[in-house]
């Protein structure tokens, strides 16, 4: 009687003894860094690092999204089809955006008036402006994301907002102005903004 | 499984699945091929190909001489520019350019001297046989040449010989299955011998032992006169042959033409060359050949001007740059009031909103169609009935009525399931829908949607490298300072007196 009460004890606790250690040893092994989740919405994020959500820049903003501290609806430059896509990974509700989505711009350095001061080249969250002090600082304009952040910054107001060149190449074909297409296309606005 | 049945039956001698067969009109097939005149401005944009844009080798007030290269290649998918006649560059600007987007390019203005001087800076090559195969290749590439079929992909990077993916076969395309168009036709009817010369030159290249010369059977007097030139050809004791098919459209797409010939499909994602095939357009083989036996670069090309709004339709041998409006004029059309225009065929070709755009090397056709020629496409866009037309005018067996549906809603993701962009916007499925939907319309704005979303998450992408580089570099500036700080207090500890003094 004991002795089989023994073997059942031995024979469980060394199995919960194995697994246990499979599971340590896995947890260290397959450790996973960072959120998971985080990396997802950041990676729908559309990386201008402007703040207009109000962290400091898009990982932040992501983290917050993941521990469901913030909304879904405060990227500005990502608009309505980042906040879907963000809704759509954290299962919830899509939220109308705060603002509407603007034409897309970027930054320009009017360099007769640029006294070489750096600022702007410190503020700059991807590094799209070049110079040196003393030198004409000027934007690479493929590389500016638009987010505003190096017009504070100038002690002299030499950086101005310009549209975004339009490229042929970049230009694609709009929907067909047949009234279906188009009575979709509201169907659908109206409805993303309920 | 019924059109299965049906062909059994033999009620569809269609080689290759789907496809429609539309009016043809065929109007200027027997007008030969006349010069038109030089224009008195030529208006030459940077960028006639597929790939990236040229930049420009000359200066407002340079004077140029006809195929003298005027804006270089950028990279390796581009080919140059050159004069289209002997002139003064007298601006280089925005001009608009045959584009869906109505949008411009960067232009070089030449106003001609009337002379149309040569520039002879590239011999001859008669001797080809005994080429090297990468210096004909540089010609072809020099001589700025890109395929004249419609596509404009510059012809040299399908020259090549490649070990792992040996052509056997070249294929040269007569089958100019667009509806209005007789540029090829007349070329082959008026210029074969130069055709076979280009496309010995080609299997030279490709080192291909086959050469096929693919025409439809509406074009009698093309396939007669290719034929006649290829019998005294063959006494050389070449294997090239001409291929008459069954008229079908779009039997010239280059996909649906190699399956036609060889029994092999080209799998998705891949290149003709992946089956042991290249293709050529008619109007290429013959700049193929005037670019290495004469050395002349492209500067011209023969375009078919037609539609029931032209009075004197007919096929021209146009000077790349000269404006639509001129041809026009020179056709008896001067009044564009309620009429399209058209650069290209009726099914591929794209609407214009003005003729004052000029002539590149893709343009095959210029078209003018009244309101009452056009109105069929114009119908209001009705629901889809699912009566499957579509799905059996697809030459690819593509399902376009979903297709059109995910384009619409914007759902990206599954209309790529569906194959989207296998889609070679035939325009089948558009010809046949009897409910009006501009199919081939929400295919090009699907891909447009994928193409700006791509772009985006690119760019998104290269901003946070961007970002994080930044950041790591700003931490390790600080640390290394911060180190620096620590090593200078270690070694120049300040002694009691010295930190007195500094208070002082």
């Amino acid at each position: 009687m004991l002795e089989s009460l023994m073997y059942a004890i031995l024979a469980l606790g060394g199995f919960a003894l194995f697994s246990g250690l499979v599971l340590a040893i896995s947890s260290k092994v397959f450790h996973i860094e960072g959120d998971p989740l985080s990396d997802k919405i950041d990676a729908l994020l559309p990386q201008t690092q402007c703040g207009q959500c109000g962290f400091p820049g898009c990982r932040p903003y992501a983290d917050a999204v993941a521990s469901n501290t913030v909304d879904v609806n405060h990227c500005v430059p990502g608009g309505e089809r980042t906040m879907l896509a963000i809704a759509d990974v954290m299962g919830v509700e899509p939220k109308a955006v705060d603002e509407e989505e603007a034409t897309p711009m970027v930054a320009f350095i009017r360099e007769d008036e640029c006294i070489g001061c750096t600022l702007c080249i410190k503020a700059c969250p991807v590094d799209a402006i070049v110079g040196a002090p003393k030198q004409y600082h000027t934007v690479i304009a493929d590389h500016c994301t638009g987010c505003v952040l190096c017009l504070e910054p100038c002690p002299v107001d030499c950086i101005d907002m310009i549209a975004k060149p339009e490229l042929l190449e970049h230009w694609s074909w709009p929907l067909p102005d047949t009234q279906r297409a188009q009575t979709g296309l509201e169907r659908r606005e109206s409805h993303h903004h309920d | 499984m019924i059109k299965h049945f049906f062909k059994k039956l033999g009620f569809s001698s269609a080689p290759f699945a789907g496809g429609i067969q539309p009016d043809m009109q065929k109007w200027t097939e027997s007008s030969a091929i006349e010069i038109c005149p030089l224009p008195p401005l030529l208006i030459v944009p940077m960028k006639q190909h597929i790939g990236q844009a040229c930049s420009s080798l000359v200066k407002v007030g340079d004077h140029v001489l006809r195929g003298q290269k005027i804006a270089k290649a950028e990279g390796y998918v581009s080919v140059p520019v050159h004069a289209p006649t002997s002139g003064k560059v007298i601006k280089i600007e925005e001009h608009a350019i045959p584009h869906p987007s109505g949008m411009g390019l960067a232009s070089i203005f030449i106003e001609p001297d009337g002379l149309d001087e040569r520039d002879t800076s590239l011999q001859p090559i008669t001797d080809w046989q005994n080429m090297d195969v990468g210096a004909l290749r540089e010609r072809v590439r020099v001589c700025g040449i890109a395929g004249l079929g419609g596509a404009a992909f510059p012809t040299f990077i399908k020259l090549v010989q490649d070990q792992r993916n040996p052509i056997e076969t070249v294929i040269l395309n007569g089958i100019e299955c667009e509806p209005f168009l007789t540029n090829d036709h007349r070329l082959m009817v008026e210029h074969s011998q130069e055709i076979l010369h280009g496309m010995k030159i080609i299997m030279h290249m490709v080192g291909a032992k086959q050469g096929i010369i693919a025409i439809e059977d509406n074009k009698a007097d093309a396939i007669q006169s290719m034929q006649d030139t290829v019998d005294d050809a063959n006494i050389e004791g070449l294997n090239i042959h001409v291929r008459v098919l069954p008229t079908r459209y779009p039997q010239g797409s280059e996909k649906q033409l190699i399956e036609v010939i060889i029994g092999k499909q080209v799998p998705a994602g891949k290149l003709p060359m992946h089956v042991g095939v290249i293709c050529q357009n008619i109007g290429t083989t013959k700049a193929i050949y005037e670019a290495v036996v004469l050395g002349y670069p492209l500067t011209e090309r023969v375009m078919t001007v037609s539609g029931d709004a032209v009075p004197n339709k007919g096929n021209l041998l146009v000077r790349l740059g000269t404006s639509m409006r001129f041809i026009y004029a020179q056709r008896g059309l001067e009044n564009f009031e309620g009429l399209q225009i058209l650069h290209g065929g009726p099914m591929m070709g794209e609407r214009l909103r003005h003729p004052d755009i000029p002539v590149i090397k893709s343009s095959t056709g210029l078209l003018a169609l009244s309101q009452d020629f056009f109105k069929q496409a114009h119908a209001v866009e009705e629901p889809c009935i699912r009566c499957g037309h579509c799905s059996e005018a697809c030459p690819i067996g593509l399902t376009p009525n979903l297709l059109a549906d995910h384009c619409r809603n914007e759902q990206l993701e599954k209309a790529a399931d569906y194959h989207l962009f296998d889609c070679i916007e035939c325009g089948a499925c558009s010809y046949v829908c009897p409910s009006h939907i501009p199919l081939v319309h929400y295919f090009r704005f699907g891909k447009g949607q994928a193409a700006q979303v791509r772009r985006e998450q690119n760019f998104a992408e290269a901003s946070r490298q961007r970002s994080e580089s930044r950041d790591t570099r700003i931490q390790r500036e600080k640390d290394e300072k911060a180190a620096k700080r620590k090593k200078v207090r270690a070694t120049h500890a300040p002694t009691p007196t010295e930190a007195e003094q500094g208070k002082e």
